[in-house]
């Protein structure tokens, strides 16, 4: 118990490393195993070939797809805020079946790398991959901050680090060896990093959850009883809505913005739309989601016993006080199980985590540069040696993109940059995702509704969040004197919401409608706008011949 | 591992003839007949929960058995609903639409046409 001053009582910052270093190690082991097996062309820097199965894609949604911020943010919200923590969980999954009802399937047939690769399909090639590039490239910068910023505000907590340069030693760190694994194992080795990482997560949550409800008999009324009591006289409200969203009319409404953008986002994600390309056929895609989306319920089914479980057994008022607050809720509630063995090990799962989220981004964002942009518009399509220069293309960004994380995640460290995530699924779910289903379902979609979708949801989300109260205004908090925006001392907000997807997601979705009925001339080639129709729904030439 | 890629046969096809073949407008009405709907209903199902959660705090915190309450058991039914559209929509696929996808796509791959009845 040497360590109090600062990381979580018990933490032994000295056993943290060893455990996350040698998940580096063997995962490099293995990056570096599989990468030996792999052919140099595009199609399998960017898909893995398409080899994978489609149990061990599900595996590695999942394991993309559950960041740092679910795992330790859910808890800890359930932890404090209750019931409001679980609503977050509920969007976050049900958010899936968009994906297996209108979005997987159709995708893996009809593209090959890119979400712009479907976009595009019967449209006009540059501006259009131009525009799916631009908003591949947002999205996957503001989650990739978003994960870098956190890792700081976690080595604070795990590692017992509290020097700036010290955090940004391990920030530094984090993404050089982000950068190995895409530039050595490429889709393949990042795939099984997500897949390791998956597994890890989700059996470490599975074991606490077992063992906190074993501690109450296997009763959870029994936690949630517990959990009340120990959080005194206001801990009946755990038990209900509203403590967090219940507030005023606006949090009400916000709360309904925000589950619209978690809902209709996930499906508009890049970097879980890529992983679709990571197996041979439509019906392994779809194999795949029910994978992920059996792997993600259950694991916030264990969010659920585990924040109440953190309540109960670690009590609000010692979660407040530690480093991180709410985010120490589940690793406080390791190290009560478990000592500092099992609180070693999920501050290890929680760094293995974030590696394994931001490595996806980061060669999502690379695919589609090198591949959108690059080839497409810069080079018209018409490239010597395409898929030789593509992947050299996709590196360099990749590097590049790595060391704009790392300073991003420097400069973001200790910023309330939380919404970031909030934003990342709100422009995922206005300018993506209609445009997506638009191209998909709607013969008569042309290259002007296209456009006016993504750039027009990408913009209207950017300005209405830029002037929320994220950003400015928020009333200064007398304990700590500081206002929860992002920015201290102005205010020119005049959005009245903290997420922007009520109003961007109609808006954009009517943007594309329009665009496409008032450009009357812009009409698509009927003969694409066939081949996609028959493509994405039967797979013809889509199949991917593989001999391992 | 080796990607036997064979040059694009694609531009070659008449994509306009196939999407009018009567096979092909069965395959793309059973889909659309089956996922639209099912979106409108999770999608109503989930809204329903969220508004309840927003705006009958009250209705949600009333106790059914120990310390679980309506919204625990709404929450956890978002959990069941998800993961039965999940298992009935992939038994419709199996059964529905992968036979007739596939009869499609072989006829297309080779050139041929199967004739008779849609299954």
């Amino acid at each position: 118990m040497t360590y109090l001053a600062a990381g979580v009582e018990g933490s032994n910052p000295i056993l943290n490393l060893t455990i996350f270093g040698l998940f580096v190690i063997i995962t490099l082991a293995i990056v570096i195993r599989v990468s030996k097996r792999a052919s140099s062309g595009a199609s399998d820097f960017y898909t893995a070939g398409g080899g994978f199965s489609g149990p061990q894609n599900g595996i590695a949604i999942s394991g993309d797809y559950l960041s740092a911020a679910s795992f330790l943010g859910i808890a800890g919200a359930i932890a404090l805020n209750g019931y409001d923590g679980f609503l977050y969980s509920v969007g976050f999954l049900v958010a899936w079946l968009v994906a297996l009802l209108l979005v997987a399937e159709l995708l893996r047939n009809t593209g090959k790398y890119t979400m712009g690769d479907v976009l595009a399909f019967k449209m006009r090639q540059r501006p259009v991959r131009a525009a799916a590039a631009t908003s591949t490239l947002a999205v996957s910068f503001f989650y990739l901050l978003a994960q870098m910023a956190g890792a700081g505000g976690l080595v604070a907590l795990l590692l017992n680090v509290t020097s700036k340069a010290g955090q940004a030693l391990v920030i530094a760190i984090v993404g050089a060896v982000m950068i190995a694994y895409v530039l050595i194992g490429g889709m393949r080795g990042t795939t099984w990093v997500q897949i390791i990482k998956a597994v890890l997560l989700i059996a470490g949550a599975g074991i606490m959850t077992i063992w906190v409800l074993a501690l109450y008999g296997f009763s959870l009324s029994a936690v949630l009883g517990d959990a009340v009591a120990r959080a005194g006289a206001t801990g009946e409200k755990l038990l209900s809505p509203g403590a967090q969203y219940g507030k005023t009319a606006i949090t009400r409404i916000d709360f309904i913005s925000l589950a619209l953008a978690l809902v209709l986002g996930t499906a508009g994600l890049p970097h879980i739309l890529m992983r679709f390309y990571t197996v041979p056929t439509a019906r392994e895609a779809r194999r795949s989601v029910v994978w992920a989306i059996s792997l993600i319920g259950l694991f916030y089914l264990f969010t659920l016993v585990l924040g109440y479980g953190a309540g109960a057994l670690v009590g609000p008022d010692a979660i407040k006080k530690a480093p991180g607050g709410a985010n120490s809720a589940a690793p406080l509630l390791a190290y009560q199980l478990g000592g500092t063995i099992l609180l070693g090990i999920i501050a290890a799962v929680a760094f293995a985590t974030i590696l394994a989220v931001v490595a996806g981004l980061t060669i999502t964002a690379s695919a589609s540069f090198a591949h959108d942009i690059y080839v497409n518009v810069i080079k018209h399509g018409v490239v010597e040696d395409a898929a030789h220069l593509e992947v050299k293309i996709a590196r360099r960004t990749a590097i590049i993109i790595g060391i704009v994380a790392i300073l991003g995640g420097i400069l973001a460290n200790g910023q309330n940059i939380a919404f970031l995530v909030a934003l990342a699924f709100a422009v995922a779910a206005s300018a993506n995702l209609p445009t997506i289903l638009y191209s998909l379902f709607w013969k008569r979609f042309n290259t002007t509704g296209a456009l006016c979708s993504i750039y027009g949801g990408l913009g209207i989300t950017l300005i209405l969040i830029i002037f929320s109260p994220v950003v400015s205004g928020k009333p200064v908090d007398p304990v700590t004197g500081r206002s929860a925006s992002m920015l201290q001392g102005v205010d020119f907000h005049w959005f009245p919401l903290d997420n922007p997807g009520l109003i961007s997601i109609p808006l954009s979705f009517l943007l594309g409608y329009l665009g496409t009925v008032l450009a009357k001339n812009d009409k698509p080639d009927p003969v694409k706008v066939a081949e996609m129709e028959v493509k994405s729904l039967t797979g013809a030439d889509a199949a991917k011949a593989l001999v391992h | 591992m080796t990607a036997t890629e064979r040059p694009s046969p694609s531009e070659a096809r008449d994509w306009e003839e196939i999407a009018s073949r009567p096979e092909f407008q069965v395959l793309r009405h059973r889909l659309r007949t089956f996922v639209f709907p099912m979106t409108g209903l999770f999608l109503g199902w989930y809204l329903l929960y969220v508004l309840m959660a927003s705006y009958a705090p009250a209705f949600m915190a009333i106790k059914l058995f120990g310390n679980i309450n309506v919204g625990l058991v709404f929450g956890l039914l978002q959990f069941v609903s998800t993961f039965l559209i999940t298992f009935l929509y992939v038994r419709f696929a199996d059964r529905k639409l992968d036979p007739l996808a596939a009869q499609l796509r072989d006829d297309i791959e080779t050139g041929r046409r199967t004739e008779g009845e849609v299954k």
